[in-house]
């Protein structure tokens, strides 16, 4: 029997009719909830308090009864001290049953781990398992969870047809590096770096394979962004002093959504400008070659065909550069917002939404953990009132119950009180970390580009430098 | 109304060489202005010569003008043997103004910083066709004023002093008529100057040179407005995503600064220079092969009048006159060929001069731009 908590399964849940199976399947509904999950994922059972989710892995010492402050503690000792990198992709496998595999590697000298450098080897949809799973637990607790890479159909396809050409090697090396992210802004997360999944799926040889694997589809998180929109606005909500943090922290993310969406464009806008410059300049460089060919004064000749030559190595800058452009920016909105890799079109709007959803479901949990506080509140009211009036007529077995009802009523108003005041707590501190690590990743990204952006002009003036006594030399 | 104050005419630089040499007829335009669609130039003349009126003395006058002066040039018999500068292009704003109609509609999307500096990037842009026209429509007059033979036109004198409007003497229906006949008869030309026997090994070599010539330069000068698009473009999406960075940050708690990315230059100065140099000699080269066709028309009339002269013979009829052509074609086909010679030769010589001269300045411009950039934004952050 399911216990009666805040966390139940409620048919307004902003989790259930998220996920559908890429595959086609109708969609799997409370399945973040339900009793009966498919036997490849993790069992999930609703946790039985805000702060510690059910796990049945090998490090439950660690975590099963540590409460929130304890692990806070905990965190002090060690100093951050993880890497990860995910390389050496391999094709395993035929035609359409062929996958990718990826080297995970992890140093480190954190005493959570059971060695310092070990490395396995891991599918996409293991990494697509590890985030649903996590999800699951920490999203409504008030976690930020890091969003995982998402699913091309179109961009592995070219990969299982054994498509070894450019654009397949491309989207290999895209899905490498966005793994590799995903993985370092999980592990970087302190409570998501000691989750015994995250640890098993970094460190076990073998996982059960995720058959299962619950892609956030597009439909579905349109359908959640809608029912979470209008599950807010039909409560009313007394807004009280504390509030007012979570209101402008909303609005906050509202903004940043705004202006995340207009980067992307204007990066886009600039990748492809680049490119078109790099193709522009090689196409001039062989024709300014063929002019100089055709020049009959030597000395003019020579510049030309020099001339050429500077413009095909300030295009090479100009691909280099290009590249530069695009993993960094990439980096920097990744995974803040998504860049759509091979297909998906048309997609890029509803991923902009579920970005936000991430920040704001958990914002519109903790509205409504609130309500339901205040909910329980209101029936012992009614219970009260009710037990007071049995209290004038003679029906002892009746004023009992009433009595037993209320309090279980009154544990459960105590309980919805901790648990408001927990998650309160939880986001105030995960928005803190997020926007501090945002700003962090932000500046260090913007500067290794501006960097390089440095680099390519150094490099320019070489270049220029070295044609101008050819130029000066003409008589 | 845009105009050119005298500040900016110092920066302005000729695609051509000095051509101001000779004091005794010294033009330039030290003004010019835009209106709508006209621009109105000031052209000066300041000259020793006592066939003017005056030593000193200014007119304005249109696009359409230079371009009436450009083509009674052409049409001159007498200067048949010579190299005809190229007319200047007609003014065109078209493409900064459509960006900046553009700019209007998408203001509202932006932050106030975002479209105060495309606007100033798109102004800059103006300003650099502006320069561009101005510089063009000053070189050809100073190339008909540096040539010995041309420089002493009579229409090129009205052009310069005539103080009214000289819009009476431009095209009307009937010249234009007259101008499209004109092109018909070139590209027939085309075909004769290939299909000649060429006597002459000099003539030979050039023909063959400047067809080749042409056709690069004028590929390579294509190429280059292409790169100078694709710079402009990213120049413009640095403004948005330097803007957008500068948003995302300024919102933050922890102050971190970041001084405009590397910012787009517009209209720079370089790629100008590199695409300016290639159109202009690609002009220059059509009208030393519009000479070309000539000399070979000429041969060609005189190779007719041969025939002509054996047929009379023939039929023993209108023998004198067929002679006399014969001889008057030899005589002109002869004046051509020497005329033709000597300006291929000077304009062969101006072109690797005028070729060196831009390229070392383009490519100090591009280092000094280089150099600039790289101190002008140091990232600053405070933490």
């Amino acid at each position: 029997p399911k216990q009666d908590s805040l966390m139940d399964d409620d048919p307004e849940d902003l989790f259930a009719g998220a996920t559908e199976e890429v595959s086609l399947d109708s969609p799997e509904r409370d399945v973040l909830l339900s009793d009966g999950p498919s036997p490849a994922i993790t069992p999930i059972t609703p946790p039985t308090s805000v702060i510690a989710p059910r796990i049945g892995h090998a490090h439950d010492d660690m975590f099963t009864h540590s409460s929130f402050d304890e692990i806070e503690e905990e965190e002090g000792g060690d100093s951050f001290d993880v890497h990860i990198s995910v390389s050496d992709p391999e094709k395993v496998g035929d035609g359409m049953n062929a996958y990718m595999a990826y080297k995970v590697s992890t140093k480190t000298s954190l005493s959570v781990f059971k060695q310092r450098d070990f490395s396995v080897k891991r599918r996409f949809s293991d990494f697509l398992g590890l985030h649903s799973k996590l999800a699951s637990k920490y999203l409504h607790i008030g976690y930020i969870v890091p969003p995982a890479p998402e699913k091309s159909i179109v961009g592995m396809t070219k990969v299982k047809v054994g498509k070894e050409d450019q654009s397949s090697n491309e989207f290999v090396e895209k899905r490498r590096s966005a793994l590799e992210r995903y993985l370092m802004r999980t592990v970087k997360h302190p409570i998501l770096l000691k989750d015994p999944d995250v640890l098993q799926f970094l460190e076990n040889s073998e996982l059960p394979r995720a058959v299962n694997t619950q892609a956030l589809s597009s439909a579905g998180i349109l359908r959640m962004v809608n029912k979470a929109a209008d599950a807010v606005n039909k409560m009313t909500i007394k807004m009280n002093e504390s509030d007012a943090w979570f209101e402008e922290k909303q609005q906050h993310f509202e903004n940043l959504d705004v202006q995340l969406r207009k980067l992307h464009a204007s990066v886009e806008s600039l990748v492809c400008h680049r490119k078109e410059l790099s193709v522009n300049t090689a196409q001039f460089a062989k024709s300014a070659a063929m002019l100089g060919n055709s020049e009959d004064h030597t000395a003019l000749s020579r510049a030309l065909s020099q001339l050429a030559e500077v413009e095909e190595k300030i295009d090479q800058l100009h691909q280099d550069q290009a590249n530069a452009d695009f993993y960094l920016f990439s980096e920097l909105l990744g995974d803040y917002v998504r860049l759509i890799t091979a297909g998906g079109s048309g997609d890029l709007e509803l991923y902009f939404y579920f970005i936000f959803f991430r920040i704001r479901g958990v914002f519109d949990h903790r509205i409504k953990t609130w309500q339901k506080w205040q909910d329980s509140q209101v029936l012992l009211l009614k219970k009260r009132e009710a037990e007071a009036k049995l209290q004038f007529t003679n029906k002892p077995d009746k004023l009992q119950q009433a009595k037993d009802e209320i309090k279980e009523l009154e544990g459960k108003v105590q309980q919805g009180e901790r648990d408001f005041e927990q998650i309160s707590k939880i986001i105030r501190k995960e928005v803190g970390r997020f926007e501090k690590e945002r700003v962090k990743d932000f500046k260090t990204i913007i500067v290794k580009y501006l960097e390089s952006l440095v680099q390519t002009q150094q490099q320019l003036i070489k270049y220029w430098e070295a044609f101008l006594p050819e130029a000066k030399a003409i008589s | 109304m845009t105009s050119l104050d005298d500040n900016s005419k110092e920066k302005l630089r000729s695609v051509s060489v000095d051509l101001n040499n000779d004091a005794s007829l010294v033009i330039d335009i030290p003004d010019a202005l835009c209106e709508r669609d006209m621009v109105k130039f000031t052209v000066h003349t300041k000259t020793t010569l006592s066939s003017f009126q005056k030593p000193d003395f200014s007119v304005p006058r249109q696009h359409e003008d230079f371009i009436w002066l450009h083509d009674t040039l052409v049409e001159t018999e007498e200067y048949a043997g010579l190299i005809i500068p190229p007319a200047p292009p007609k003014p065109d704003f078209e493409s900064p103004r459509e960006k900046m109609h553009k700019l209007g509609e998408g203001e509202a999307s932006m932050t106030k910083e975002e479209y105060a500096k495309m606007k100033q990037e798109l102004e800059a842009e103006y300003l650099a066709v502006f320069k561009k026209t101005v510089q063009v429509h000053e070189v050809f007059l100073q190339r008909l004023s540096s040539h010995p033979v041309l420089s002493k036109d009579r229409n090129f004198q009205i052009f310069l002093e005539y103080d009214q409007d000289l819009s009476v003497r431009r095209k009307n229906a009937k010249e234009m008529f007259g101008g499209f006949f004109k092109n018909m008869v070139k590209s027939a030309d085309e075909v004769l100057i290939s299909g000649i026997k060429e006597v002459d090994d000099f003539f030979e070599q050039e023909k063959t040179f400047l067809l080749d010539y042409f056709s690069k330069i004028k590929d390579s000068t294509a190429k280059a407005e292409k790169m100078t698009r694709s710079h402009k473009n990213i120049a413009d999406d640095y403004i948005h995503i330097s803007a957008t960075l500068n948003a995302i940050c300024a919102e933050d708690s922890v102050g971190v600064e970041i001084r405009g990315l590397l910012e787009g230059r517009v209209a720079s100065d370089q790629e100008l220079k590199l695409t300016e140099l290639l159109r202009y000699y690609m002009r220059d080269i059509q009208a030393a092969k519009d000479l070309l066709y000539r000399r070979a028309r000429a041969l060609a009339n005189y190779e007719n009048s041969n025939k002509a002269l054996d047929k009379a013979r023939l039929k023993s009829r209108d023998i004198p006159q067929a002679e006399e052509h014969q001889q008057q074609c030899l005589q002109k086909f002869d004046r051509l060929s020497e005329s033709a010679k000597k300006e291929l030769t000077s304009f062969k010589g101006r072109r690797v001069m005028a070729f060196k001269k831009n390229l070392v300045e383009m490519a100090e411009l591009e280092i000094k731009h280089a150099k600039v950039s790289l101190t002008a934004h140091p990232i600053k952050h405070t933490v």
